[in-house]
């Protein structure tokens, strides 16, 4: 029996995560939700402040470390995930979260970021998505849809924007959801979600840029078309959306089919009923496809949540059985191993 | 076979030997050549070594751009390099004999395989009658040896197919030779029982074919004579025959192990660096770890991440990869944590000679990154040296909070030689301390040398943030004030400079002063040190000194250099180090260079030194 100690723990507030620093973004931009439902989450994640590490690449959301009282990495354009990861593999002890943008991990980092989901390193990537360039004021970015009219596609781009859930399913992520900065007890949940996770966990935040790209999502966020054009990922529920949960979603083949739960043809029994625990994730990227189909509702919540080995602990674990069988390594047999011969 | 025999053959003394093997890439002439090199180092001679091979995993047999060689020199005395002419040729094919008859000594000996000198191969190599046949050799000793179809006839019991049989003849090869200078064929026996130990019937074929080729050396009548080089006097110890990229893996374990930090290697593959990663990855039970990552800036980047949470972290590359490492080099910088960047140099730019070795990332090195971004640079002068600067380079990383470049090139990386291995106790800890009180803690605080504090996450209280923007002086908040910006600058490359206080002095090998200072860094080490020699005994006033240190260089660099009337620098660059010294110290060295992908020969320098000496001047 241990000893009975009466340790009252410091319970910690979402003041104690907010540094000293003055938070430098736009007035209205939506990355200050998401630095308020960190701030908020944080307290109730179960781990301590100092064993906290934010790395960030580069764009506006990347400055989010500084602004954060745990212990912040800056890096550089697109690279969080690698220091992340190199950061994750030595010190495993450590919760790791990444803040990107859409510039920083799908452009210049996209090879980081598959790498890190196909491994399943322990990190969380939160991925601020405003389909726009910032910092550097106002270029297309990979999320940007084909057409889009800006400083550098005057005449719109001719690009294909890539689909960041659809490309974290496709590097067979653990843990892949969306949200959105406009939602945040629905934010705050994925958070906690995402910290609770074993392996890989990527967020992707639909997050308005309101100078560069004002009213991206507002279908998706205002009042009066948000019930029409959402629908909520929940476990094990189907799927229902709509101002008086009046429509669903029917899988016909590989094929999703928006139903009215209405005309009494379709009862709630005949929809598709959502596993984020499916280990294959071609249901997940069916669901992470609905974007791409005029008139479908954008899925938010967790499309994936599957458990498998991460990269990290398959590191210590070898190292442990390879210890076992050799014995601890010295310097002398290190330096003695080999053919050796003595001169005398 | 009568073993008996083999006393009716004369034995002559040498003193030296060059022996070079030569074959297709598939032949198997690399690991001829390493096992040759392991047995001789066994048996006691001093030895350098010299492996030479095409890009091409297996070029086409039989062409010329296929041909795969490796060269060893041994001796019974102290040298330094693998040989300029080799004595013996062992020529696989056709085309390995026309790549490298070039560099054979004059009356130098060639064991040819005469199996397969037939019209085919003939052709590919370019000749138009047989060079065994037509006397087109008679300034050399030709032994002509049917090498595939003795191998075939000796392991006509196999159950081994046609082919494998005839892959076995590198063995009966390395027998011949082993038989020729008088080298036992145990350790190879013992080899090739672990190498093929899933593998029983290869374990046989293989020991077969190398016994054969031994005994076919004692019975057959066409050699007369066996040569006898003696052990070297070498200085008493325990010796390993080692490689310049095992000699790195090696040394910075040890550092690891020395300053009781776990070793993290972040690293994408690329010749000649990725040796280190091989080595490195078998040695779990010292708690190293190693990040295969999925590029160059992923290598790095993750090296800087474990330097972050306090880990001895290294990136090994080679030239295109340390050009693709830059930027994070300067985040490095920035951040003020102790990252090894080891870059084995080969022929550049681009792409370039990936097999081959050249000196010319020194500026990239020394200057190659944007802003003012100082970074200590180190180099490595021979394989068994590559332990000492590998630690020598965490030393300085950790002690001064800053990344530092460990050059080498393929010379060193893939040459070897012995090395007399040092007692553990001998090697210096390596104290690291991590900050953990909260009291006056600051992340760009310094200290006496104006290092930053290790504050890595886990500790409570000490929680900071670093990046690559530029830092306020102590707070380590991000600043665009223009007066700080000048003084951190400036303070990061003081920082830098600082660690002159604390390398060797450069030391001068002859004459203090006099007319004619050698003066080399990095694989030329070996090639100048044997000329210097040469030259020294021809009574020539000449000096030699080797820079380990190029950024900062030793305090008394510039003393050293003008106690000379003379300067010569060879590299293998078009000048490099010649032009860092020109500029730093306003000397005017003169250049002796070579860009071919392939290190100095010993007379290229001495022939030099002659020159610069016009006749006899100077004696």
């Amino acid at each position: 029996m241990e000893d009975s100690i009466d340790v009252k723990e410091v319970k910690l507030t979402a003041k104690d995560f907010a540094s000293d620093q003055d938070v430098r973004w736009c007035p209205g931009c939506g990355d200050y939700s998401i630095l308020a439902q960190v701030q908020r989450t944080f307290p109730d994640i179960g781990v301590k402040k100092e064993n906290i590490v934010w790395v960030s690449g580069i764009g506006c959301s990347s400055r989010f470390p500084y602004y954060m009282s745990t212990y912040g990495f800056h890096g550089i354009h697109g690279r969080a995930p690698a220091i992340a990861t190199g950061l994750k593999v030595a010190r495993p002890d450590l919760s790791v979260w990444v803040a990107t943008g859409d510039g920083d991990l799908l452009s210049i980092g996209g090879n980081h970021f598959i790498h890190a989901c196909r491994k399943n390193v322990d990190l969380k990537i939160l991925l601020f998505n405003n389909r726009i360039y910032g910092l550097t004021k106002g270029q297309y970015s990979p999320t940007s849809e084909k057409g889009k009219i800006t400083k550098s596609t005057p005449f719109g781009s001719v690009d294909y924007p890539f689909n960041p859930i659809s490309l974290a399913l496709g590097a067979e992520a653990t843990f892949v959801a969306r949200t959105i900065d406009r939602e945040p007890k629905h934010m705050q949940e994925m958070i906690k979600r995402a910290a609770a996770h074993k392996g890989i966990a990527f967020i992707e935040v639909f997050q308005n840029c309101n100078i560069f790209n004002d009213g991206a999502y507002e279908l998706l966020t205002d009042k009066e078309t948000k019930a029409d054009n959402v629908v909520i990922l929940e476990h094990n529920k189907p799927l229902v959306f709509g101002k008086e949960g009046n429509k669903g979603i029917k899988l016909d083949g590989f094929k999703p089919v928006v139903v009215d739960l209405t005309d009494g043809k379709y009862s709630v029994n005949d929809l598709w009923v959502h596993d984020e625990h499916d280990e294959s994730p071609a249901r997940a990227f069916i669901l992470s496809q609905f974007t791409e189909i005029p008139n479908m509702p954008t899925p938010i919540g967790v499309f994936r949540a599957i458990i498998k080995e991460t990269y990290d602990a398959g590191v210590e674990d070898q190292i442990k059985r390879i210890t076992e069988k050799k014995g601890k390594g010295d310097l002398k047999s290190l330096l003695y191993s080999g053919n050796t011969w003595e001169v005398n | 076979m009568e073993k008996e025999k083999t006393t009716e053959k004369e034995i002559q003394n040498l003193n030296e030997v060059t022996v070079r093997f030569a074959g297709d890439s598939g032949d198997g002439m690399q690991l001829t050549g390493t096992q040759f090199s392991d047995t001789t180092a066994l048996f006691g001679n001093d030895l350098g070594t010299l492996p030479d091979y095409p890009a091409e995993i297996r070029a086409p047999a039989g062409t010329l751009y296929g041909v795969s060689g490796f060269q060893v020199h041994f001796s019974s005395e102290d040298i330094h390099t693998p040989g300029d002419t080799p004595d013996v040729l062992v020529a696989m094919n056709p085309a390995a004999l026309k790549i490298n008859l070039k560099d054979l000594k004059p009356n130098g000996m060639i064991i040819a395989n005469t199996d397969s000198f037939d019209m085919k191969n003939l052709k590919m190599a370019g000749y138009d009658s047989n060079p065994l046949e037509d006397g087109s050799l008679s300034n050399y000793k030709v032994f002509p040896v049917p090498i595939t179809s003795l191998t075939s006839n000796a392991l006509k019991e196999s159950t081994l197919s046609t082919k494998e049989i005839t892959r076995c003849k590198n063995f009966f090869a390395l027998g011949l030779t082993y038989w020729l200078f008088n080298r036992p064929i145990e350790p190879t026996l013992e080899w090739i029982k672990d190498k093929f130990s899933k593998r029983p019937e290869l374990v046989e074929a293989n020991s077969t074919a190398l016994k054969a080729g031994y005994y076919f050396g004692d019975s057959t009548e066409i050699f007369t004579t066996r040569y006898q080089v003696e052990p070297a006097h070498l200085p008493k110890g325990t010796y390993r025959n080692i490689s310049g990229n095992e000699a790195i893996a090696l040394g910075f374990v040890a550092a690891s192990l020395k300053s009781n930090l776990p070793l993290f290697l972040g690293s994408y593959p690329i010749t000649p660096a990725s040796d280190i990663l091989h080595y490195l990855s078998t040695y779990k039970n010292y708690g190293v770890k190693t990040f295969q990552a999925e590029d160059e800036i992923a290598g790095i980047t993750a090296a800087i991440g474990a330097a972050y949470g306090g880990s001895l972290a290294i990136t090994t590359t080679s030239g295109p990869g340390m050009a693709l490492k830059t930027e994070a080099m300067g985040l490095a910088v920035m951040t003020e944590l102790p990252v090894v960047i080891i870059n084995i140099q080969r022929g550049g730019p681009s792409t370039g000679l990936p097999t081959k070795t050249e000196q010319a990332d020194l500026f990239q090195a020394v200057f190659g990154r944007n802003g003012e971004a100082p970074i200590p640079v180190l180099a490595t002068s021979t394989p068994s040296d590559c332990f000492y600067m590998a630690i020598e380079a965490a030393r300085i990383a950790i002690k001064y909070m800053t990344p530092v470049i460990l050059l080498s090139d393929g010379y060193i990386a893939n040459g070897s030689e012995p090395w007399r291995l040092p007692k553990p106790e001998e090697i210096a800890d390596i104290p690291v301390k991590f900050v953990k009180d909260k009291e006056g803690f600051a992340p760009y605080n310094r200290n006496e040398y104006l290092a930053r504090p290790w504050a890595v996450p886990g500790t409570p209280g000490l929680e900071h943030r670093i990046g690559g923007l530029e830092k306020a002086h102590i707070t380590g908040n991000v600043s665009y004030d223009p007066e700080n910006h000048e003084f951190m600058v400036r303070l990061r490359a003081r920082k830098v400079q600082n660690v002159q206080n604390d390398i060797p002095d450069l030391t001068v090998i002859g004459e203090q002063e006099g007319e004619l200072l050698v003066l080399g860094w990095g694989g030329t080490y070996g090639a100048i040190t044997e000329a210097v020699k040469k030259a020294q005994k021809d009574g020539l006033k000449v000096s030699q000194a080797h820079l380990k240190y190029l950024f900062p260089m030793p305090k008394n660099t510039k003393d050293v250099l003008k106690r000379f009337k003379k300067i010569l620098i060879p590299e293998l660059n078009l000048g490099q180090l010649a032009t860092i010294i020109r500029a730093q110290f306003l000397v005017e060295p003169i250049s002796l260079t070579k860009i071919k992908g392939l290190p100095f020969k010993t007379s290229e320098v001495y022939n030099k030194i002659k020159e610069i000496f016009g006749g006899n001047n100077g004696r």
